[in-house]
């Protein structure tokens, strides 16, 4: 048992194990999307459930992505609990009127009398030239909406928790996983993000960031894949003196805006890195939230490290030239440093 | 049909009649000199089903408190027929806490739960959740089906095609009802559709599809209760278009200049009612007197609604702030 407890998995594994668990410990759950049956997903995040649940609870769907996600709100409306997988963000758009005018307002719009308890995953994030239409993460687009939650986790421990979380709760939750996290063996995958994940069934809040890495100089607010990036350059920046602390937000919606102001009247200095476009996004929301409520902490100028304001480009140095890199984050917190 | 079920379906059809007809009404109070659609007790748009009465009726006659039914932006006809609670619709109309959702939805958005009812203002965007409901309603083992409704100009959006693909597919208990009232706002159906009849889309999907002509509640009924039946059987999904009639237009304030003139003049003078209560008097199920006691019933019922409705309060403007999100342990269902 002692090896099992430190026992390391990818996030792939984890996002599979975790609904497992939860397939296991409640019948209303079931799984649907494109190739998630035998295929097992993919991204590989429903590796293993069609063997040992079968094709009634690990349902293979056709290319219709407004039927498929739709009717996962109306069963969820009766009673059960659906998983759905639409294969990357990228292709949400085709399915756009049943997210944002139908699972993100029912609720609201009928007082509260009716609820869509199920998980929407996809996959995300660049890094492997799969160009403008499968390389976005769009996670603020649905930040947004009132009435999704977001989770993007950024290592296979948050991943499992916060996804046995997210089918728990009562509401509609987006659950974006990057593909350069997941352990894949046919694309480059951060190494960072396999970590030790208990075996049994554990669950970690929404609206909880977790502050990675400590420090007293810069505050580094992120999420996903670039949590990595940022914690690249902050072991830079602590050889040259720099104390950067590091906070993974974990959860869009809810956001953990008390842990990014105690960091703030800790360090003084913001630096937000964000793999999203840089224009009305999470790095603009960061940074109002800071100018509103910190701004007599700040010593400095708020820096925003994210993808310019173009679509993602193919060839390599191109798209490498606009993903938040290690040295255009040290960079931006050089300069709040210097300030 | 018993004569009982008919009586009772004549009453249904009066009292969406009567209740549209009100609602005529009301929608103008406060709307004069000056027409604006953000004033008076009833603001926004207002979408009126008479006319198509038979639809709903004739099809709601043949389902469960338990079964679930999903409606259009025109949805008022659906509700009544499928048991809403009147008061509280009325109150959703009018804004007010008392309504359904608090006055948070609006007559576009109105959610019965206990009568597994709800609406959308997007067209076409009813025929995924309904599929959704009869999923869950097979993978529970129950033998609930799940009615979708919708326009003949929802037909033509992806959904629909996708719905009735997926339906077919999975063998579901869920039925797709169109109602043809001929034009989808000002679009007539001839130059939006590239088939005359809907149903025949059904042959696409490998399920059945019936097309009703004339607003025939009798028509609507048969056909209803064997699609339904069949949907109840588990032997999967139908399809059925029904040509109806729109008596107002598209919304209250549609000048609806695109009619061909005595357009509307015929459809009136083939309103369905009329033409069902003959019936019911031939067949001796109907006699004037009860013909009156229902006319009665059916005016004191809407009365009774409207008075609600106009006596509830407005809600606090911090509700606004309220029921975006559901607590954990405190889900609707």
């Amino acid at each position: 048992m002692a090896t099992e407890t430190s026992r390391k998995l990818t996030m792939a594994r984890a996002i599979s194990e975790a609904i497992d668990l939860e397939m296991a410990a409640d019948s209303r759950v079931f799984v649907m999307g494109e190739d998630v049956g035998p295929y097992g997903g993919i991204f590989g995040s429903t590796t293993g459930l069609f063997t040992k649940y079968g094709p009634n609870r690990v349902i293979d769907t056709p290319i219709s992505e407004s039927a498929f996600i739709g009717a996962a709100a109306g069963a969820a409306a009766e009673g059960l609990r659906p998983i759905v997988e639409l294969m990357f963000v990228d292709f949400f758009g085709v399915a756009m009127d049943q997210i944002y005018n139908h699972l993100a307002k029912n609720h609201y719009m009928s007082g509260g009398s009716v609820s869509h308890p199920l998980v929407l995953m996809t996959a995300m994030g660049a890094g492997y030239n799969d160009a403008a239409q499968h390389s976005q993460t769009l996670y603020g687009l649905f930040a947004h909406v009132p009435g999704l939650k977001v989770v993007v986790p950024s290592n296979a421990y948050d991943a499992k928790g916060l996804m046995i979380q997210s089918i728990r709760d009562p509401n509609p939750v987006m659950y974006f996983f990057h593909k350069g996290l997941l352990g894949l063996g046919w694309m480059p995958s951060d190494d960072r993000a396999v970590v030790t994940v208990p075996e049994e069934s554990y669950t970690i809040p929404l609206g909880r960031a977790n502050i990675v890495r400590d420090g007293t100089d810069v505050t580094i607010v992120t999420i996903g894949a670039m949590v990595h990036r940022a914690v690249e350059a902050a072991e830079i920046a602590a050889v040259k003196g720099i104390s950067v602390e590091v906070v993974d937000l974990r959860t869009l919606v809810p956001l953990d805006t008390g842990t990014i102001l105690s960091s703030l009247k800790k360090t003084h200095r913001l630096v937000i890195v964000d793999e999203d476009y840089l224009s009305f996004g999470m790095s603009g929301e960061i940074a109002a939230i800071a100018a509103e409520q910190a701004l007599e902490y700040l010593e400095a100028p708020v820096r925003r490290v994210a993808v310019p304001n173009v679509p993602i480009p193919y060839s390599r140095p191109l798209e490498q030239a606009v993903i938040p890199s290690t040295p255009r984050i040290l960079d931006a917190v050089t300069y709040v440093t210097e300030f | 049909m018993d004569s009982k079920q008919a009586v009772f379906m004549y009453e249904q059809m009066l009292l969406i009649r009567r209740y549209e007809d009100q609602m005529a009404q009301i929608y103008t109070e406060g709307k004069s000199p000056l027409f604006s659609i953000a004033a008076g007790p009833v603001p926004g748009e207002m979408h009126l089903a008479a006319g198509q009465e038979p639809v709903a009726v004739g099809i709601g006659i043949h389902l469960r408190n338990d079964d679930a039914v999903t409606a259009p932006h025109r949805p008022h006809h659906i509700a009544i027929a499928k048991g809403v609670d009147l008061n509280r619709m009325t109150a959703e109309i009018f804004g007010r806490v008392d309504g359904l959702s608090h006055g948070k939805g609006g007559h576009m958005h109105l959610f019965d739960p206990q009568v597994h009812f709800s609406c959308s203002g997007i067209v076409g965007a009813g025929f995924p959740p309904a599929l959704g409901a009869a999923l869950a309603m097979k993978r529970q083992g129950s033998d609930r089906v799940a009615v979708a409704f919708a326009g003949e100009g929802a037909a033509n959006q992806g959904t629909f095609h996708e719905s009735l693909n997926l339906a077919s597919l999975w063998k579901l208990p869920v039925v797709f009802i169109i109602e043809d009232n001929h034009y989808a706002i000002s679009v007539p159906k001839s130059e939006s559709t590239a088939v005359s009849r809907n149903s025949e889309r059904a042959a696409a999907y490998n399920i059945p599809g019936v097309y009703i002509r004339d607003n025939d509640v009798v028509a609507i009924y048969e056909a209803g209760k064997e699609a339904i039946d069949r949907a109840r059987r588990g032997d999967g999904p139908s399809l059925i278009e029904i040509e109806t009639t729109r008596l107002y237009g598209h919304f209250q304030g549609d000048a609806e200049a695109y009619l061909a003139q005595g357009e509307k003049d015929e459809w009136r003078h083939h309103d369905p009612i009329p033409r069902f209560r003959d019936l019911l008097l031939a067949n001796g199920w109907l006699d004037s007197a009860t013909d009156q006691d229902i006319q009665t019933r059916v005016n004191a019922r809407v009365d009774e609604a409207v008075g609600f409705a106009r006596k509830s309060p407005e809600p606090m403007p911090e509700d606004a702030l309220t029921d975006v999100f559901a607590e954990t342990g405190k889900e609707a269902i």
